[in-house]
């Protein structure tokens, strides 16, 4: 009896040391320095995969590797018939993280969810500028402050949002970074001690993990926070190790210096997936690729000019040589993995002859042009410059002489805004929520002069993605959107060039990271094995 | 000695006024907008954009808005930067010790190296030695840092794997900085194992930034040999018999030395220089790579205020190597 209690001892003291020691770790290679921890006031998403994605959470969340949504502090809520109100029930029971620096004395409640909306849009609060020249770019940009009309707490756990406006993507932008839910009694707190600027230094949130401490520029530390509502994390210990050069992930990565890395050099994938004890993951991105022709300067105005220009490029040679492969040829302006893609749109053929023959229908003789070539990789166009070397290549085999045109990054788009711009003028979009409507805007009348690089307003088109932002029916906006695709492409503003493919290569011992649509890296859910 | 100095300081000031008027006009002449930069793809309203050029003061006359920059910096007052909202001397400080650490084993490198190469070259002129050396040399001087940090990675770290690929130290070391300089702060910690994987984590970083440096400490050590070693002085001492070892070590070295001590003084501005590509390849935390982040983002606060700090320390290290060359060199003091 004594011996086995004497070895029962034994094995539970092993079982405590040997899970003292073997605290799991996953330690990421990102690609770039946070600005901060404060979820909404930046928008890189390095900063959302720093701050919002892992020590924050929302009212809904994005569905693991989805644009869907799903309850996450709200555990349900109910539209009224005008679309102008949206009432929700809060999870009960929800814990703020306890850290060094504050310990909370109460659960989430609706007064958390009032001020983390109000602080990015109340001017009259000190949190709205106790970071220096804070634009609340998201908040902004997403059109909250003309959005909003109050938000009133109901009781403790139901908080309403009273809107100007009917808003169909409502709540998926409840579901984005900016919409983070923050601690107004930690806020507080820092209030009456004046040291506001630490809300954004020590962050304290809901989600997943909880903040350590991070060396800038450096190293970013978080543990599992043990009260998590979700259930606590099965990595003990996560780890950003910044590094901004991405050959340099890549080696780190096969060193065994980390475990996930974020954006490879395509270059770099092919070695990658040779090594044995890694596996890349890939997924189309939820992006666009295009060149946006200026619809309101002749010759451009003309649809079969248009049409007959998207015919002379053979797009399929573009994916092979600069996305070298980790893409497929756009046809609309949404990508396939959105919902309502109009999978029965042709895309214009490649057909240089017929398109010269249109040309010269239409009347155009001698056409020189400019094409317009991004200064910068993104991960729509890993090449702009390459891009309109081949467009232009393929446009001279059509008789139609193009000049290259590039700008610093900041003011390429600003001269692309003009509306007598000269030329076809490449961009792309990354979407934000999942919504088609965040795709298909760039196209609405009221974005020519910010987003609407073709300068285009079509009368058919505005009305259908006005029908389709005034109902919240699934199957009717589907409808909505398959009907603008056709208008779009029938129209041909854009050259719509690429999807592109996002990869994300790891060590096989992880398991569980889903790949994110929208971009961000989410480590709730992943677990390493050894 | 005293007014050498004053002479000194007094031109520094003037200095300091141009390198600030410079800096501020540097980082407005570069295309692109700071809070375009800061608004992203995204973009923002003209609306937004009016307010928050109001409040920046960016549409203010640029002699106002210098006016209030180097008011405020005389006042010890750097400004805020643009993108973290942090106060850009702050974080100058938070970052400026992992550059000196790695500043500062490079320039050990380059000095332990380079002199004692420099010098065997002059001594052993023409022969196999000093071809080879000041081959290399020229080598290591027109070596384009980026490509040779990633092969130094590739071969030692990747496929050696002797060194690591990136950091200060090992991510299992886990400690608050007290001096900021990782080989201290690892021995302070205590944890066995942190001052060698600190050290492990500086060979590649430092061998990088030392090359430039060493290339020219080892051809300026040679050249200024070669020039002494011609000397009626250093026939002097050989005719008495002196030990050739006493004739270079004593009576041409110590001479030869003046030119190199400027010298190394003045390859502190190319340390600087090269950190900037040196941290962006080996994820190292210091104020190069926060410069270059910062005129990638258009931050005017940091890169002006940077600058000036920056070209601040590297005057300092150039008055104190003038006051060096005055103790080594009594004919300064007198003039």
């Amino acid at each position: 009896m004594k011996t086995k209690l004497t070895f029962a001892a034994a094995l539970l003291a092993a079982t405590v040391m040997g899970g003292m020691a073997n605290a799991k770790q996953l330690v990421y290679c990102s690609e770039a320095s946070p600005a901060g921890f404060d979820p909404s006031p930046w928008s890189g998403g390095n900063d959302f995969d720093a701050s919002s994605r892992t020590i924050y959470s929302r009212l809904v969340e994005f569905d693991h590797g989805k644009t869907t949504i799903s309850p996450g502090l709200a555990e349900s809520w109910t539209v009224s018939d005008d679309g102008k109100e949206y009432t929700f029930k809060l999870r009960k029971g929800v814990k703020f993280q306890t850290t060094d620096w504050f310990t909370p004395t109460r659960d989430l409640n609706a007064e958390d969810v009032k001020f983390s909306f109000e602080r990015q849009w109340k001017k009259e609060s000190p949190w709205y500028s106790y970071l220096a020249g804070t634009g609340w770019e998201y908040f902004t940009g997403m059109g909250f402050p003309e959005l909003l009309k109050e938000i009133v707490v109901v009781d403790d756990l139901t908080v309403k949002f009273v809107l100007n406006k009917p808003e169909v993507a409502f709540l998926p932008d409840l579901g984005m970074d900016f919409a983070s839910i923050v601690s107004k009694e930690y806020a507080d707190q820092l209030e009456k001690a004046g040291t506001l600027a630490q809300f954004s230094q020590k962050p304290v949130g809901t989600g997943p993990y909880q903040f350590v401490d991070y060396q800038v520029d450096a190293v970013i530390r978080y543990q599992a926070w043990d009260g998590y509502f979700g259930g606590r994390q099965k990595i003990d210990d996560l780890i950003f190790a910044i590094t901004p050069d991405a050959a340099v992930r890549a080696q780190k990565l096969k060193a065994g210096e980390c475990d996930i890395m974020s954006y490879p050099a395509p270059a770099d994938i092919a070695g990658l997936k040779a090594d044995t004890n890694l596996n890349v993951a890939e997924q189309e991105g939820l992006n666009v690729g295009y060149m946006a022709y200026n619809t309101t300067v002749a010759p451009f105005d003309k649809v079969e000019v248009r049409k007959a220009l998207n015919m002379a490029v053979n797009k399929q040679a573009i994916i092979d040589a600069v996305y070298q492969g980790a893409g497929q040829v756009a046809v609309n302006p949404i990508p396939p993995t959105m919902w309502s893609y109009n999978k029965n749109i042709k895309d214009d053929a490649y057909d240089p002859e017929a398109a010269k023959k249109m040309l010269a229908d239409a009347g155009v003789k001698d056409l020189s042009m400019k094409i317009w070539a991004m200064p910068v990789s993104r991960p729509y166009n890993p090449g702009a410059q390459r891009v309109a070397e081949m467009i232009q290549a393929d446009y001279a085999k059509v008789g139609v002489k193009a000049e290259i045109v590039s700008y610093e990054w900041t003011e390429y788009r600003e001269r692309g805004k003009a509306k007598d711009r000269d030329g076809a003028f490449q961009l792309g979009w990354t979407g934000d929520n999942g919504d088609p409507d965040n795709f298909l805007f760039l196209l609405g009348c009221s974005a020519i002069g910010q987003s609407n690089y073709a300068i285009w307003c079509n009368k058919e088109f505005e009305d259908l993605l006005q029908a389709g932002k005034a109902t919240t029916d699934v199957a009717k906006r589907t409808e909505i959107y398959e009907k603008a695709q056709e208008v779009f492409k029938r129209e041909a503003p854009w050259l719509t060039i690429a999807h592109s493919k996002v990869f994300m290569p790891m060590n096989k011992k992880v398991v569980g990271f889903a790949m994110d649509p929208l971009g961000i890296h989410r480590f709730d859910g992943v677990d390493v094995t050894e | 000695m005293f007014r050498y100095l004053l002479h000194k300081l007094a031109l520094i000031v003037p200095t300091i006024f141009g390198i600030s008027l410079a800096a501020f006009a540097f980082v407005r002449l570069l295309p692109g907008d700071p809070i375009l930069a800061m608004a992203g793809e995204r973009g923002v309203s003209p609306e937004r954009y009016a307010e928050l050029v109001e409040r920046f003061g960016f549409n203010r006359p640029y002699i106002v808005q210098y006016y209030e920059y180097i008011s405020r910096v005389l006042g010890g007052d750097f400004g805020i930067s643009l993108s973290t909202k942090r106060p850009v001397f702050g974080e100058f400080m938070t970052l400026f010790p992992a550059t000196l650490e790695l500043a500062l084993v490079a320039m050990i490198i380059a000095i332990l190296i380079g002199i004692p190469a420099g010098i065997f070259a002059a001594v052993k002129r023409g022969s196999w030695f000093d071809q080879a050396t000041m081959g290399v040399a020229l080598t290591g001087y027109s070596m384009p840092i980026f490509w040779w940090g990633l092969l130094l990675i590739i071969f030692f770290s990747g496929y050696l794997g002797w060194t690591p690929v990136s950091g200060r130290i090992g991510l299992q070391f886990f400690f608050k900085p007290v001096t900021g300089f990782m080989l201290i702060d690892s021995l302070i910690s205590g944890r066995p194992g942190a001052f060698w994987s600190a050290a492990s984590h500086l060979i590649l970083p430092s061998i990088v930034l030392a090359t430039i440096p060493l290339a020219v400490i080892a051809r300026q050590t040679r050249s200024a040999m070669l020039e002494v070693l011609g000397e009626d002085y250093v026939r002097t001492a050989r005719a008495k018999g002196l030990s050739p070892r006493r004739v270079i070590g004593l009576h041409a070295f110590r001479n030869a030395l003046i030119p190199v001590i400027t010298t190394i003084g003045l390859q502190v501005g190319t340390l600087m220089a090269g950190a900037i590509l040196t941290e962006t390849i080996f994820s190292w935390p210091g104020i190069g790579k926060w410069m270059i982040d910062a005129i990638g983002k258009r931050d005017y606060a940091v890169v002006q205020s940077g600058l000036l700090i920056i070209a601040l320390i590297v005057m300092a290290v150039n008055l104190v190597v003038d006051v060096l060359y005055a103790v080594i060199n009594p004919r300064i003091r007198v003039q």
